[in-house]
């Protein structure tokens, strides 16, 4: 028994101890391990020539209480390729010890497990514990210690060397786990990693891993292992032609290094190939990520703009207070996140029709209060709506305070989808895309679909025809105008989650709202969306050679001239009510 | 008596006019002897602050007769006068800045100061020539006609009109307003111009200068209203305001309208130009702030306040406001944007010809000329 415990420590097992270890000390296992020490050990010796050999559970006591870190990495190593005594509980060991929770006892060379380390507290013994969670402290037959001097323990102190090799010892680890998910994240960890007893590892692994994604995986890790390492030119060239189809980093600096060192040129070619190859892709996947980044300014953008569309464009009411409704729905989203607190994405849903009614009877009460004194005199109406924003900007600024707001995003809008290694699309925007194309389909469904949307369409198109028909024109304005201000509110609440949440932020958006309508042209949705989505990629098309501001400034003067040429913009109305 | 001693001068049916000359030549005089001759502490000395306070405004009546000009007698609602505003300032702030030679904290001979921090190793060509003092105003007035004839040429022709203009001239101040904040602009980035030490080799610190900028100010706006004056009571001004009126039949009469409303867009915003290049040495800063889209806004309050297409009511509107501005920013800041959001919408519900409107309104109430205030009332809107 070459791995056996100390006799000393084998005593203190108890049975059930004995039980969970019990598969790995059969005799076949104790086989299958003695040859991997053995085989391992090479690796081991010419990863650190310099330091000490660890062949048990002592000796890494052993190092792990003394201060060299090379000798520390040895054990480290020792503990991760042997998996002793079984993967989940190396594993918890490495865990243990990469948040600083193993300490160990000056005197007597052992290691402990310390939550707290303070005088009084528990100590827990580390030859039999290592299956012992964070949280289950108190395993019956564990052996553990009150701590009567604090100064007794001492941490096992890390540094960025060492913390490298815990990691590598965790890949490892779990490269063997049954987890396929966690396998094959571990295999990405070890992606590039050429050392032999990792690729030895691979190897193992690629010859019973039933997963086909992780055995393509797990053939790049070794190409590149091959391509570092072997001098039988159709072994690399094989390697190389499999690094070249690939894009992960990893890859590319495998080949970069080929093409860098080798003499022979048909493996430079191939690598040249590889390396042309990823640079391609990454273009593509770097336009593909400006577009999307377009896609999602251009749909918050057409958001800002649809509640514009209606009062702008379906009533001819210049409403600067516009960006203040967008403002009013962002605040209600705080006083939402306010209210229950402990419910962030609950809160948020809540949010959508609290904002819409919110910013809908602000809406209803500037129509009835002001503007529908006002009808016939553009000018006008433009002036008074803006005296209500510079209101509804001081209350706002009263009420809460004129300093930003912070409204927190929910867990399932943080985060990343990841499609390959170069391409990584943000949650929050995909959501924003999403949600902009559906408020734009519950617009089109009400102003197609129900009573309201008759009837709006009626007054817009010829009022006086519309009354004689029995239309209520001043109810149907004062909901057209809330329907308008309320989507400006939703439009708000998904503002609120990618900007800052404050008294000036309805004044950044109204000139961009304007922008977009006037761009799509008047009185026609689909135009909003289309000019929204259009102009937020081309700006974000401009910005990497011209850089924010300026892209912003031309997308600004393109607006201008392109209204000298089309004065209705994009898509224009037609018939009687365009001549108006 | 004031029909008498304005007559045969064009002013002969402008009483309001008259009454503005009268006043403005009043102040032109009476305050500088106050400040000058009244010794300090007397009750009728009037402070050195006060006059430049006093100057701010008149060049902001300035500023607000132009727009008056175009939006009063032309119809074309400018939401973006500020512009050529703060172009004139900026034109004016050059000539300042390179009047502080080397005494910047730098100490470099040429370049101003911002630009030696910026690492620059010389002065970019567009601020060439603004050493000299004629040629910075000939710019004052040049950089904004030029911006306002190519605007201009191009929405007149293309006959954009009504609120579309209107969000045009707004969005051609927020793309200058951007990119002047740009450092690579060269115009100071953020911070804009200041620090300034002498305009014509007199000290800007000095009280003498600061009476003379206010008289500037004073003889500015005299000039600038006898000039728009003269221009709506010409054949010019009646075109325009029939433009105004009745745009398409102005046409079909065989007028080329563009022209016409070109001609005096880029009158006012020369007179603009003027304005923003008497502002910035008085109030000693100009920056990108200027251009921003809220003050272009508020210009056109201060004309609705006074009354439209009157020239004299856009300059009572804008010395009320902004006196009003300044009162309330001092005593009850948290109040001041109530103040002025309420009044903007109280002045286009209640006084949709402003002040001078409503004074006339009661006048001519009093004749009970009923029928003659509709008409009016209907030119209007």
């Amino acid at each position: 028994m070459c791995i056996g415990y100390p006799a000393a420590q084998l005593s203190l097992i108890t049975g059930k101890v004995m039980n969970k270890y019990a598969g790995i000390l059969s005799p076949s296992s104790t086989l299958l391990f003695t040859a991997l020490i053995l085989l391992l050990s090479v690796g081991s010796i010419n990863n650190s020539w310099a330091a000490v050999a660890v062949n048990s559970f002592s000796d890494v006591e052993k190092q792990l209480s003394q201060r060299s870190f090379d000798n520390k990495i040895v054990a480290v190593n020792w503990l991760s390729q042997t998996a002793y005594p079984g993967p989940t509980q190396a594993k918890q060991l490495l865990t243990d010890l990469i948040s600083g929770r193993v300490f160990y006892h000056k005197k007597q060379k052992t290691l402990f497990l310390i939550h707290d380390h303070a005088t009084g507290q528990p100590a827990i013994k580390l030859t039999s514990t290592f299956v012992v969670d964070a949280d289950k402290q108190t395993v019956a037959d564990i052996e553990t210690l009150v701590i009567a001097k604090k100064r007794d323990f001492k941490k096992v102190s890390l540094n960025n060397k060492l913390r490298k090799s815990i990691r590598l010892g965790i890949a490892q680890l779990d490269l063997t786990s049954s987890d396929a998910e966690l396998r094959q994240q571990a295999i990405q960890r070890l992606l590039g990693n050429v050392d032999p007893v990792i690729q030895a590892l691979l190897r193992q692994r690629l010859a019973v891993e039933d997963i086909e994604n992780n055995q393509t995986l797990l053939k790049l890790a070794l190409a590149i292992g091959t391509a570092a390492t072997s001098k039988d030119k159709t072994e690399l060239l094989t390697a190389v032609n499999l690094l070249a189809d690939s894009i992960e980093p990893t890859a590319f600096s495998a080949l970069d290094n080929i093409v860098n060192t080798t003499t022979d040129d048909d493996l430079r070619q191939a690598a040249q190939r590889g390396l042309d190859n990823y640079a391609q892709s990454q273009q593509i996947y770097s336009t593909l990520e400006t577009l999307y980044f377009g896609l999602s300014l251009g749909s918050v953008l057409a958001l800002a703009g649809l509640g514009l569309a209606i009062t702008f464009g379906v009533m001819g009411v210049i409403n600067m207070a516009h960006g203040e409704l967008i403002m009013l729905g962002a605040y209600t989203t705080y006083v939402m996140q306010q209210l229950m607190p402990d419910n962030i994405g609950l809160s948020l849903v809540l949010s959508i029709p609290a904002a819409f009614i919110v910013s809908g009877l602000v809406g209803i009460a500037i129509e009835r209060g002001v503007i529908r004194f006002l009808y016939g005199r553009p000018l006008e109406t433009l002036l008074a709506t803006f005296g209500i924003s510079l209101i509804l900007q001081q209350a706002v600024r009263s009420v809460f305070s004129p300093l930003n707001r912070s409204v927190s995003t929910p867990d399932w809008m943080s985060g990343m989808l990841e499609f390959n290694p170069m391409l990584a699309l943000t949650y929050n925007r995909l959501y924003i895309i999403i949600f902009c194309l559906l408020v734009f389909c519950a617009l089109i469904f009400v102003l197609k679909k129900t009573p309201l949307g008759l009837q709006v369409r009626a007054v817009s198109q010829n009022r006086s025809m519309a009354r004689a028909m029995g239309v209520r024109s001043e109810w149907v304005d004062a909901m057209t105008f809330g329907l308008g201000a309320g989507v400006a509110g939703i439009a708000g609440v998904a503002l609120s989650q990618l900007t800052n949440v404050g008294p000036n932020m309805g004044q950044s958006y109204i000139i961009d709202s304007f922008m977009v309508v006037v761009f799509g042209g008047v009185g026609n949705l689909w135009g909003t969306l289309v000019a929204g989505l259009s102009l937020g990629l081309f700006n974000k098309l401009l910005e990497p050679w011209a850089g924010a501001v300026l892209a912003k400034i031309i997308v600004l003067v393109f607006i201008i001239l392109f209204i000298q040429k089309r004065p209705r913009g994009l898509f224009p109305q037609r018939g009687r009510a365009a001549e108006e | 008596m004031l029909n008498k001693l304005f007559a045969n001068s064009m002013l002969d049916t402008d009483r309001g006019g008259q009454l503005l000359m009268l006043l403005l030549t009043t102040l032109l005089i009476l305050v500088p002897a106050l400040n000058l001759l009244v010794p300090q502490g007397h009750f009728l000395h009037i402070e050195t602050y006060t006059i430049t306070l006093l100057g701010k405004y008149l060049t902001y009546a300035l500023l607000a007769m132009s727009v008056d000009l175009v939006w009063g007698y032309l119809g074309i609602l400018t939401l973006g006068h500020g512009a050529f505003f703060a172009l004139g300032g900026y034109a004016m702030g050059m000539y300042l800045m390179r009047q502080i030679g080397d005494r910047g904290v730098y100490g470099h001979p040429e370049l101003p100061d911002f630009m030696v921090f910026l690492d620059w190793q010389e002065l970019p060509w567009f601020w060439q020539g603004f050493d000299m003092f004629w040629f910075a105003c000939l710019m004052v007035v040049l950089v904004p006609a030029a911006l306002a004839l190519v605007f201009g040429f191009l929405s007149f022709r293309a006959r954009v009109s009504g609120v579309y203009l209107s969000i045009m001239t707004q969005a051609l101040t927020f793309a200058l307003m951007l990119a002047f904040f740009r450092n690579e602009m060269g115009f100071g980035g953020n911070n804009g111009l200041t620090d300034f030490k002498d305009i014509l080799g007199f000290s800007l610190q000095a009280d003498t200068t600061k009476v003379g900028l206010f008289m500037a100010s004073v003889v500015a706006l005299i000039l600038g209203y006898l000039t728009c004056r003269k221009v709506v009571s010409s054949r010019l001004g009646k075109v325009a305001v029939a433009i105004r009126d009745a745009e398409p039949r102005v046409r079909f009469i065989g007028y080329n309208v563009a022209n016409f409303k070109l001609g005096i867009f880029i009158l006012s915003a020369m007179l603009a130009g003027i304005a923003g290049a008497l502002y910035v040495p008085q109030v000693g800063i100009i920056n990108p702030g200027e251009f921003s889209p809220l003050n272009s806004i508020e210009i056109v309050v201060w004309v609705a306040l006074g009354g439209r297409a009157t020239l004299f009511g856009a300059i009572i509107g804008a010395l009320l406001i902004n006196y009003a501005k300044s009162w309330f920013t001092v005593e009850l800041p948290e109040v001041w944007l109530f103040a002025l959001g309420s009044l903007f919408v109280l002045a286009t519900l209640f006084l949709p010809k402003g002040v001078t409107g409503w004074f006339t309104d009661l006048s001519s109430n009093k004749k009970s000329d009923r029928n003659k205030h509709l008409a009016t009332k209907e030119s209007i809107s």
